[in-house]
């Protein structure tokens, strides 16, 4: 078992027609099980059409009911992404993975807020992933993003963290000691966005096939203190912590305001205290998050 | 994004929140000009940097007479203006805002602000207002009032009412402390601010609320619907090297040491500098390519890092996701011949066509030595440099 997503995941691809959107869809399609995976695509104005085999359709909607997909990708440029979010999440699909970069800040906490809101009447709750980030992948089944598939291994190890790039280190890390990851989430960078890391924290504690986990944060916002002492009261498994920043100039992305109400928590080094008294193995030298892993085991 | 003051100022009275009426000014001859349209007997002079603690470092001043506006300004304009956010060089003043005095009976801060946590605007404040806000939430946090909004549903006259009682607004003033708190809400989400602060929100003796400050910081992401603001831009408040990056769509801030870096993903550039650091080094930048480096990408970075005179080494660390690796060797090799770069280079690649890309920098005929950590790559580099 894995998390979120397996091979039998039905994925729609809204931004199909794009450079990027394509790209990446025949990537996927590639990958493991992509083929069977990646049923539909969305363009209002090319419904009927196809690309690599892969059925357009107007709406998200449309796609769903004539596929089954239950889940989907967006790579729509940042003026219409967070648009494409809540027609997905209208769609009431599982999930949603959203790589677009760029989203402005207010879109995402209008969408933010409309999807809490469409929970809180009982409508349907579409989990989503991003934005601003490389994806998810549950390694040789399907991958649903823009990770390189190879440095991946099926396994037993969870991945969360808000890098793309140090997502991919720690993966490959991992599968040069030989040890599979179960599946590995990309939360994001944005300072709105779907999943955290306590809620894929969650996941992994509760997934009978992931036997210990990798947490990667950054410097800003409360969500890798939050998820630690989460962790602390309800953690089964090993896990090993890397927070970004050390040597990050202080103030220097954003205004004093936002430093405040966080309490000043939000520094590398606040963060890895946190997570150490937390009960996880952190280290300050990212290069020995796989070997560091290896030995908890 | 951030702006001055009086630009500030423009965008609250545009919103119904009253600022005492000002006048901006380039040289001396106009502030005193200013002065005069203005009418009064009492004018203050502020220097307009974008920097926060104007005040303390001298740079707003009270003037009593024309002649006295034209001592201050003479006195403010073109000085090196130092407070604890411009850093040790300070910052030249080349702008002034001249404005009618105002009777302060008690000073408020109120400021706007995106909360990660709950997902909701957040709406602070304080009656201790005139004050560094942090020195406030550190010693005296119950002093500081929060509200959440929903943005959907917007700030309601109750919670802005909340808000001006619970800092101490007199019962006749309420009502225009409700109009400037709802106005500041509507400006920022109008304008896709990321932070609004009025710090001090003055009470006046004939009991007017008054905005006597303007901070305002925009989100990069929206501006392409915001000309209105960009319009606002001051290129010379910015740092000229970071100006450059953002051009070619590089995140570039510079930092205090002599180990340039190159990196692509901001967690992994991040990543990078501290495993300098860790291994006894010190990272001259951060320096973010991004998912498409080309090689006219890879050089610009170069450059602007080598600007840099105490660049005494450069560590490219790529993984390659989207970017394949022998597009960063490519952009390497071109580089190097293009700044004809005098310093040692550590290059660690990984990723999709590592083995291609590594074979290129070895065969390049270049002095380039390879690594496949980070651990390697940063103790090479922190050796090259000793």
């Amino acid at each position: 078992m894995s998390i979120l997503i397996n091979k039998n995941t039905k994925v729609i691809t809204q931004g199909i027609t794009g450079k990027t959107g394509q790209f990446h869809t025949e990537k996927c399609i590639e990958y493991a099980n992509g083929k069977n995976c990646y049923v539909a695509g969305v363009n209002p104005k090319k419904a009927g059409e196809s690309v690599m085999d892969v059925p357009i359709f107007a709406t998200v909607k449309d796609a769903s009911a004539a596929t089954g997909a239950t889940a989907s990708v967006i790579y729509v440029p940042p003026a219409g992404a967070a648009a494409a979010i809540w027609e997905a999440v209208e769609a009431d699909l599982d999930l949603v993975v959203c790589i677009t970069e760029g989203i402005p800040v207010r879109d995402m906490l209008e969408v933010r807020n409309r999807m809490k809101a469409k929970e809180a009447a009982g409508g349907k709750k579409t989990i989503l992933i991003g934005p601003n980030c490389s994806g998810i992948i549950t390694p040789e089944e399907l991958k649903i993003g823009i990770m390189p598939g190879h440095i991946h291994k099926k396994g037993r190890i969870g991945v969360v963290s808000r890098s793309g790039t140090l997502t991919y280190e720690a993966a490959a890390q991992l599968s040069e000691v030989n040890l599979g990851q179960s599946t590995v989430v990309n939360i994001g960078g944005d300072p709105i966005n779907g999943l955290k890391h306590i809620d894929v924290l969650e996941m992994f504690n509760n997934d009978p096939e992931t036997d210990a986990i990798i947490m990667i944060g950054e410097i800003g916002g409360p969500d890798e203190a939050n998820a630690a002492e989460w962790y602390a009261k309800n953690g089964k498994k090993p896990i090993v912590g890397f927070i970004a920043g050390v040597t990050a100039p202080p103030g220097k992305r954003m205004g004093h305001a936002g430093a405040l109400i966080s309490g000043g928590a939000d520094t590398a080094d606040a963060k890895l205290a946190i997570m150490e008294a937390s009960g996880f193995k952190v280290t300050r030298n990212p290069s020995e998050m796989g070997k560091l892993l290896k030995s908890l085991l | 994004m951030k702006i001055h003051e009086y630009q500030g100022k423009e965008l609250l009275r545009k919103f119904g929140v009253p600022t005492p009426r000002g006048i901006s000014a380039l040289t001396v001859d106009e502030a005193v000009k200013a002065a005069e349209e203005l009418g009064g007997n009492i004018w203050v002079v502020k220097a307009q940097i974008h920097a926060g603690g104007r005040g303390k470092g001298g740079g707003v001043k009270v003037a009593k007479s024309l002649d006295e506006v034209r001592a201050k300004a003479t006195e403010i304009l073109g000085m090196q203006l130092i407070t604890h956010q411009t850093g040790p060089e300070g910052q030249k003043v080349r702008r002034l805002l001249i404005e009618d005095g105002a009777d302060i009976k008690k000073e408020y801060y109120v400021a706007v602000l995106t909360d990660r946590a709950t997902q909701k605007v957040a709406i602070m404040a304080s009656s201790e207002g005139g004050m560094d806000i942090e020195e406030v939430a550190h010693a005296t946090p119950e002093k500081i009032l929060k509200e959440f909004v929903d943005p959907l549903a917007g700030l309601s006259d109750k919670q802005a009412e909340t808000l001006a009682r619970g800092i101490g607004v007199p019962d006749a003033s309420i009502p225009q402390a409700v109009q400037a708190i709802k106005g500041l809400y509507t400006c920022y989400m109008e304008t896709d601010a990321s932070m609004a602060e009025i710090n001090p929100l003055i009470l006046e003796g004939n009991g007017n609320i008054k905005a006597l400050d303007a901070k305002f910081n925009f989100d990069s992401n929206a501006l392409f619907r915001h000309e209105e603001i960009v319009a606002y831009r001051d290129l010379d408040e910015e740092d000229p090297d970071e100006i450059a990056a953002s051009k070619f769509d590089l995140a570039y801030i510079a930092l205090d040491g002599n180990i340039g870096c190159l990196v692509n993903g901001a967690g992994l550039a991040m990543a990078t500098m501290d495993t300098i650091q860790l291994f006894g080094g010190s990272p001259a930048n951060f320096l973010d390519v991004g998912g498409g480096a080309t090689p006219e990408k890879v050089t610009e970075a170069f450059k602007i890092m080598l600007k840099n005179p105490e660049v005494k080494g450069i560590l490219v660390n790529i993984f390659g996701g989207i970017m394949k690796c022998d597009t960063i060797a490519t952009g390497v090799i071109t580089a190097c011949k293009a700044v004809n770069l005098n310093v040692p280079l550590v290059v660690r690649m990984k990723g999709t066509n590592e083995d291609l890309g590594k074979k290129m920098l070895a065969e390049s005929g270049l002095p380039i030595i390879s690594a496949d950590t980070m651990a390697e790559a940063a103790t090479a580099i922190v050796a090259a440099v000793k």
